[in-house]
């Protein structure tokens, strides 16, 4: 075990002597070991241009109505079978895909930014700003995730926009205390008081000297939290409170599946299996960003 | 110890003003006028007028604000909507359903949680490890719903072992609780690896295995009692989830609790019973949030209480 662990630490530091090591390069060096983070990733790309371009491949319309194959098992002419209406599940479930991804994209993308603002500035002034800050996020906190979701939903009315706002409400704190956590350890650093020293602006050693320390555990965090905010919003969906028909949202998707569900096994499995793949890539990129992210972890 | 938890609950007021506000204030944000709500479609003005009076909308607002507050403490939490009952009783005839099926969730997937943490971790980076997180990873991307409607589909429909709804008795409570609990087995699976192989790096490891103990001595008695110091934490947390986790899970099997009678006030617009049931999953998340923090103190010796 010890003597494993010192050639390893040998051949890092001849390798150091040839390369340049810089953190980013260090961090592909790591990842590209994660192979299964490494096929998410892949599988994700896929999916973002699924979603741009599913209007052209998808063999049918997502709304086209076909009264005379209504139902029916997954053939050759309709891979994953047809719904009440006739309509191609395969068609609606592509399609679909850019609803699931942007809906995780945009509501994590929005409480990553405000969360990190928020965390910067409670970590750093500290004081009242930190108290208001934090008990706010405690606030939040208290509400089990999706309860809070549906709480926003019932104030703002069902519909897209506002699961996204409901979902990035409930993910902001998570990204305020982080970044505040990160914040709190590295304002007394050496580089901070030296930046200081030589009279940067609050702004410049917030933005420029204390975010890029903490970039890191955001990344992470980004990742791990749009596959729980896809699995979300489609519950909501699911629920009657987000999507409303005829969107193909998957979560919606799978509802209308359940009416039928003892006749037509296919109208809610696939909905399902296209979230719990979608999910799991997200899941999966982020375990392999996370490991390749830690220095403690030394491969 | 008792000056600690003491300390705990100080601290946890000022979450609960925040909540009890929140939640108060949740009602007036709804666009729209809640009396008309109240006094439906088809009433008059003057009948929307005398709802105003009724409720109390008339009054400046933290007058509103104290009565809603001496309401709550006297377990006073309005009249639904839909079904012209005091929501109060409304929970009560369906809250031991809930909590029953969230303790066997959370039963089931600790053990089976901790089981597979304990399983991978001690076999790290062999099959057995490849096998309990795969599982692990694909369990918390599962959509709990699409879970629910497999488990009907081929144990209640097809083998017919199982109800597919109610509560009526304890069979019927095992499909919810397998769609509820499975993500959070997986979650603890997860954790409880990683604190065993951070465990199991530690000196008195060594000297356990070095002084002749069995390695199941060495797992169970030395490294797991360690490890579980951190698992509680997590556990307690997952217990907040598996509340909200409920919602989708009793929709699913139409579970007569109290997630379903939030979902069904939802759609029904019924503001009372939403506002009581968001109240309610909150202090129960943190209550238990406070038990889990003075459970790791009484837990941890390396904590210091004062």
């Amino acid at each position: 075990m010890a003597k494993k662990v010192n050639t390893k630490a040998a051949g890092e530091a001849a390798s150091e002597k040839t390369d340049i090591s810089t953190p980013f390069s260090e961090f592909v060096r790591k990842f590209k070991k994660q192979k299964t983070a490494i096929a998410a990733l892949v599988f994700i790309l896929f999916l973002v241009v699924l979603s741009f371009t599913a209007k052209f491949i998808a063999p049918y319309g997502i709304n086209e109505y076909d009264y005379n194959s209504i139902m029916q098992a997954p053939t050759s002419a309709h891979l994953f079978g047809t719904d009440e209406f006739g309509r191609d599940l395969f068609s609606r479930i592509i399609n679909g895909t850019g609803i699931s991804l942007s809906v995780g994209l945009f509501s994590v993308t929005i409480a990553a930014v405000i969360g990190t603002v928020l965390g910067l500035l409670g970590g750093y002034y500290g004081g009242i700003i930190d108290s208001i800050i934090m008990r706010v996020c405690d606030a939040l906190f208290a509400f089990p995730g999706i309860i809070l979701a549906i709480a926003i939903v019932a104030i703002l009315g069902s519909g897209m926009t506002n699961v996204i706002i409901a979902v990035a409400v409930f993910n902001t704190p998570k990204f305020a205390r982080l970044v505040r956590g990160k914040t709190l350890a590295t304002k007394n650093s050496v580089f901070v008081q030296a930046a200081k020293n030589i009279g940067a602006g609050d702004m410049r050693i917030l933005f420029k000297h204390i975010l890029p320390s903490a970039v890191p555990d955001i990344i992470v965090q980004y990742s791990m939290s749009i596959g729980s905010s896809i699995l979300t919003a489609s519950s909501l969906s699911f629920l009657g409170m987000g999507a409303q028909p005829p969107t193909p949202e998957w979560g919606l998707l799978l509802s209308n599946g359940r009416t039928y569900m003892m006749s037509s096994w296919h109208i809610t499995m696939f909905p399902g299996l296209a979230i719990f793949a979608t999910v799991l890539s997200f899941n999966l990129l982020g375990d392999g960003l996370r490991d390749a992210l830690d220095p403690k972890l030394t491969d | 110890m008792l000056r600690y938890i003491g300390k705990r609950i100080v601290g946890v007021i000022p979450t609960l003003i925040i909540v009890v506000t929140f939640v108060f204030f949740f009602v007036r944000l709804i666009p729209g006028d809640p009396a008309r709500l109240v006094a439906g479609p088809q009433a008059t003005l003057e009948d929307v007028e005398v709802v105003r009076e009724e409720l109390g909308l008339n009054d400046p607002i933290h007058e509103q604000y104290i009565s809603y507050v001496t309401g709550l403490l006297k377990g006073d939490l309005g009249t639904s909507l839909r079904t012209k009952r005091p929501v109060a009783v409304e929970v009560s005839n369906r809250y031991a359903n809930t909590a029953k099926l969230t303790l066997m969730a959370l039963a089931w997937s600790t053990v089976v949680g901790i089981l597979i943490g304990v399983w991978s971790g001690k076999n790290r980076s062999k099959w057995q490890d490849y096998a309990g997180m795969t599982l692990a990873v694909s369990g918390i991307s599962l959509p709990s719903f699409w879970v629910g409607f497999m488990l009907i589909m081929i144990f209640s429909v097809n083998l017919k072992w199982f109800p597919t709804t109610g509560a009526d008795s304890l069979k019927s409570l095992v499909l919810p609780s397998i769609a509820l609990g499975s993500s959070i087995a997986a979650i603890i699976a997860r954790f409880t690896r990683s604190s065993i192989i951070e465990v199991l790096k530690d000196d008195y490891i060594r000297t356990a295995r070095a002084k002749g103990l069995k390695e199941k001595v060495v797992i169970w008695k030395h490294a797991f009692r360690n490890a579980m110091i951190s698992v509680v934490t997590v556990v307690g947390l997952q217990f907040g989830f598996l509340l909200g986790g409920s919602v989708v899970t009793e929709s699913v099997f139409a579970f007569p609790g109290l997630g379903s009678l939030l979902v069904e006030s939802v759609n029904y617009r019924d503001y009372p019973a939403i506002q009581s049931l968001i109240l309610i999953f909150s202090l129960h998340f943190v209550v238990i949030n406070l038990i889990v923090d003075v459970l790791y103190a009484v837990l941890n010796p390396e904590i210091q209480l004062d």
